[in-house]
Formats: C-alpha cells, structure tokens, sequence
C-alpha cells in the first residue's frame, strides 16, 4: 500500500474519520429506531400495569387491553389529594423518578425515627415542586378486572444494587389489600436481585395488607430468612439479594407514605370530596364489609 | 499469542472453506485453545451470569454474534488500522456493535433486548472478544476470522452453559427455570399456584445449596473443569 499506515498524518486522519463515522451510525440508527422503541416503552408500561393485577397481555394487544379494563387514570398531588389543576396525562407522567431526590427522606425518617427533614417538610417541597410551582405528580391508575375488583395501581420507583428498580402495587377498593405487585429493574444481577422480576417474588404479595391494624403505614416488607406464613406485611426476601430486597422496601414505604391519605380514605371511607367518582363504588363495598375496626382505625389517625 | 496464531495467515487463495485448518479453527477453541479453561479469558462474565442457563445461553449467542462480526470487521480492515491506535479502534468496533445490536433489539424484540440489558456491557468488557481480535482478526482472512470468532464463542458457550447447568441444577434446584427436583414450599408450579406442601426431592428433606448462587461458587466449578480437562488432555500438562 502506498500510503504509511503508521506516519502521524494518517494516524489521526483515520482515527478522526472512524469516530465521525462511527458516530454518525450510531446517531442514525437511534434516531430512525426511536418511535419503535418509544412505542415498545408505553406497550411495556402497560402490560406492566395490567400484569400488577393479573391480567396478561402482549405487547401488541397491551393498549386495546388497557383500554378495556382502565377505569380512571388520577394525577395526585404530594398531600395524597387529587390533583385538578394537573398539566399532563397521568399516564406521562415518569415514575416518581424527578422526585426520588425528595423522598428519599421518607424512608430515612421511618427508619431512624428521627430525619432531618420532617414528612411535612418533605411534602411541602414536592408540593411547590417544579419551576411553576405546580408541585410533583404522582399518578394512580384504577383497573377493574373481569370479576369486577377494581384496584388501585400505584407506580413506584426505587434503588436496587446496580441501579434503578421499580414496580406497580396493586391496592384493592378497601384501601389496604394488595391485589397484586410487580417489579422490574434495570441491571440487578441475574439469578439475585433480578428474582424480583419473577412470579416466586411478586405472587406472595398479593392479600398482604399495607396498614397495620392501628391504622398506621407498614407497607409490604421482604424479609431476609423469610417471612412467617401468617405474616400479614412480609413476604420472603431473595436470598443473595439484600440489597435489591431492601430496596424494594424503601420503595413500597416512600411511596405509599405519599399515596397514604388517599388509601386512608378509602380505608376510612370518610370525607370523600375529592373523590366523587368512586364515593358510591367505595361505599357499597364498606357496607358490606365489616368496618368497625376500619372506622375506629380512621378515627385514630385523623 | 499474536506469533503463534499468525502462522495460520500463509494460505493458498485456492484453499476449500472447510480445509483442515480452517476446521481447527472451530474445533481447538473447544479444547486445547479453550477461552476460558486454557487462555483463563473471560471469566468475569463467566461468573456473573452462570446462575441460570437462559441467561448463560443468551449470553453466548449475544457474544457469538459480536466476536464473529467485529473479527469480520477488524480482519477486513486490518491493513487499514494504524499499528499504535489499533486497540482503539477495536474498542471501538466492539462497542459500535453492541450499541447498534441493543438500539435494533429495542426496537423489534423488546423482550430479547430486556433480557440482555445487563448483558450489554458484560459484551464490550469481555476480554475474550478483544483478545481474539488483537491475536487472531488483525492478522488473518476475513473466513478464518470468522471461523476463529464462531469457534472461540462456541467454546467460551459451552464452558458457560455447564456451570450454569450444575448452578442453577444445585443452587436452585431448577433447570431452565423449570423445578425439576420437585416443589418447594413457597415457590410457584408449573400453574403459578403457590406451592404449600414440598413434592420431590424436597418432600424428602433434600435442601438446595445456596453457595452455589454465589460467584465463588462458579469459580470453583471452572476450577473443576479445569482440573478434568488437565487430567484427560495430556498436552496441557505442564512439566
């Protein structure tokens, strides 16, 4: 060959052409392949939102699935209450992942008793959140499955060990139940912390309870050396997957500690103004339930 | 490594696709030239995802379809690359596929590129695929590279494949995600149930190993490949 592939000139010249034309595939491909992907993204999220309550749907039916069973899609804001001046579709809205910064603080508080910053604080700053000052949105979609159990499906997002995990908790009308969980992650290690994405993990969720019966938050808890049977708050935690499985705690408690009012009326089924639409729905279902306890419980908190 | 390797470079134009050489090619990685057990390459991704058999099957086909492209690539361009830039570049190379690869998959099988998420950086940071396009590509035919890249991944493939068989076989007692030693209390059947009463092995107080999900655990499964393969080829002996 003619030319001296090792002089300087030729060096840089090459290194200069390889990046610019690596860089230009690289650029035209993820820019031609966006729309396919993001389509794949909203396909995915709601197959995600569905499978949280057990229905199954491919990806190429998922929107006309979600469609059928979508009840209402709410935007709340940092104090549990609907949201009525909200600037976007609930389902737009990213999980929670702008506001983790804020919330964290949340779970630092359940944990020490003592945070630096007090949960009022914290829902304050949500509150004023944004540069317009419309505050965070967090959004709830309620699903009613063929048996006619409507749910309340609430996004979340969290830290697992390599990176960001998240996941759907599905809430039954009483306000407490968990009708169903599901979780996915970005980078957890496969065979550990990955598990969380397999049914042996999300299925004992379902008919835990979230409130404790003096009406305070728990959550649903994984439990390292695993959880008693009659455990109404734990299921068992993956073993080699502490971390991801702490994680996933923090991420049920933070978030659920913002969506606590609105299940705490719907557990209560007091004072429900903000919430016409499901007044009548919520109250059929406290009639026929028994609702001492549950009225009790909702005296003590407010 | 580059010296030994380069021999194979003086070939007749007129040579078949599969000559003889060509065949050791694919065959030597499997044995004698192993990646993993001979060369001790690649065992990072050897441990990290070799707790189940999907994932270490996934892995290999994800790794075979890099190594023979970029060897493709670098072999076709070989008088091309500057000798002092050239680890670059094939960096580079690499990690230009594997973006493209992951932006394709996320476009027409979300789910296969969901399945590889973790698995895309473990491509570009394999040693394997920059050893073989340093040893082999940048100094031989586009075919041999490609034969070579085929037979190293192979090999690297079914190294992956029998430790994840006996780790995911004693640490989880399943195989391919399937119980095979039966139930336990727990976990989900085949119907997705919640299963209350342990079936099979389990029934009979049998109790997985849960050091074998763990890393070291690998480790020492490639140190008993090692030590069988050493005892029956007695070319790897060392004096």
């Amino acid at each position: 060959m003619a030319v001296d592939v090792n002089s300087n000139k030729y060096t840089f010249i090459f290194a200069a052409v390889m990046v610019v034309v690596v860089a230009t595939v690289l650029a035209l491909a993820a820019e031609s392949l966006k729309p396919m992907q993001k389509a794949n993204v909203a396909n995915e999220k709601r197959q995600n939102i569905l499978q949280s309550v057990g229905i199954k749907a491919e990806a190429a039916e998922a929107e006309a699935m979600y469609e059928k069973y979508k009840q209402e899609e709410l935007i709340l804001d940092a104090y549990g209450k609907v949201k009525e001046n909200a600037t976007r579709a609930p389902f737009d809205v990213a999980m929670l992942k702008d506001y983790k910064g804020g919330l964290s603080n949340i779970y630092k508080l359940y944990k020490s008793g003592n945070g630096s910053v007090s949960l009022e604080d914290t829902r304050a700053s949500l509150a004023a959140w944004g540069e317009d000052g419309v505050g965070a949105d967090f959004p709830l979609y309620v699903i009613r499955n063929d048996e006619g159990q409507t749910s309340y499906i609430v996004p979340m997002m969290g830290t697992g060990l390599w990176g960001p995990v998240w996941g759907y908790l599905a809430i039954a009308d009483d306000g407490s139940t968990v009708t169903g969980a599901m979780f996915d992650h970005k980078s957890e290690t496969p065979g550990l912390g990955a598990e969380i994405k397999e049914a042996g993990f999300q299925v004992p969720f379902q008919g835990k309870q979230i409130f404790q019966e003096n009406g305070e938050l728990k959550g649903v808890i994984a439990k390292k050396g695993g959880a008693q049977p009659d455990d109404p708050h734990g299921v068992d935690a993956i073993s080699g997957g502490t971390i991801t499985s702490n994680g996933v705690n923090e991420m049920i408690y933070r978030t659920l500690k913002i969506y606590e009012p609105y299940f705490l009326e719907l557990r209560g089924g007091a004072s429900k103004t903000e919430i016409v639409e499901e007044v009548e729905m919520v109250a059929d279902s406290l009639m026929t339930a028994p609702t001492d306890s549950l009225v009790v419980d909702s005296t003590k908190i407010d | 490594m580059s010296e030994a390797t380069a021999e194979v470079e003086v070939k007749d134009p007129s040579e078949p696709l599969f000559s003889k050489k060509n065949r050791a090619l694919l065959s030597n990685p499997m044995d004698d030239d192993n990646p993993i057990t001979v060369q001790v390459l690649g065992i990072c991704s050897a441990l990290a995802i070799t707790v189940q058999l999907k994932q270490a099957v996934v892995m290999t086909v994800a790794v075979m379809f890099v190594l023979a492209a970029g060897n493709v690539i670098v072999s076709l361009m070989r008088n091309l690359i500057p000798n002092r830039i050239r680890i670059i570049v094939q960096l580079v190379i690499v990690a230009a596929l594997v973006i493209l690869v992951d932006q394709v998959l996320k476009a027409y099988v979300y789910d296969v590129s969901k399945a590889l998420s973790v698995f895309v950086g473990l491509i570009i940071t394999n040693c394997i695929i920059m050893g073989r396009l340093e040893a082999f590509a940048l100094a031989n035919k586009p075919w041999p590279a490609f034969l070579d890249g085929i037979g190293n991944a192979t090999a690297y493939g079914m190294i992956l494949i029998i430790v994840s068989f006996f780790r995911e076989l004693f640490g989880s007692g399943k195989l391919w995600g399937y119980p095979v030693l039966g139930n336990k209390v727990g976990s989900l059947d085949s119907a997705g149930n919640l299963v209350s009463e342990a079936t099979g092995l389990y029934a009979m107080g049998y109790v997985d190993n849960g050091m074998m999900i763990l890393p070291p655990m690998a480790l020492i499964t490639v140190g008993v490949i090692i030590w069988v393969q050493r005892a029956r080829n007695a070319k790897l002996i060392e004096a």
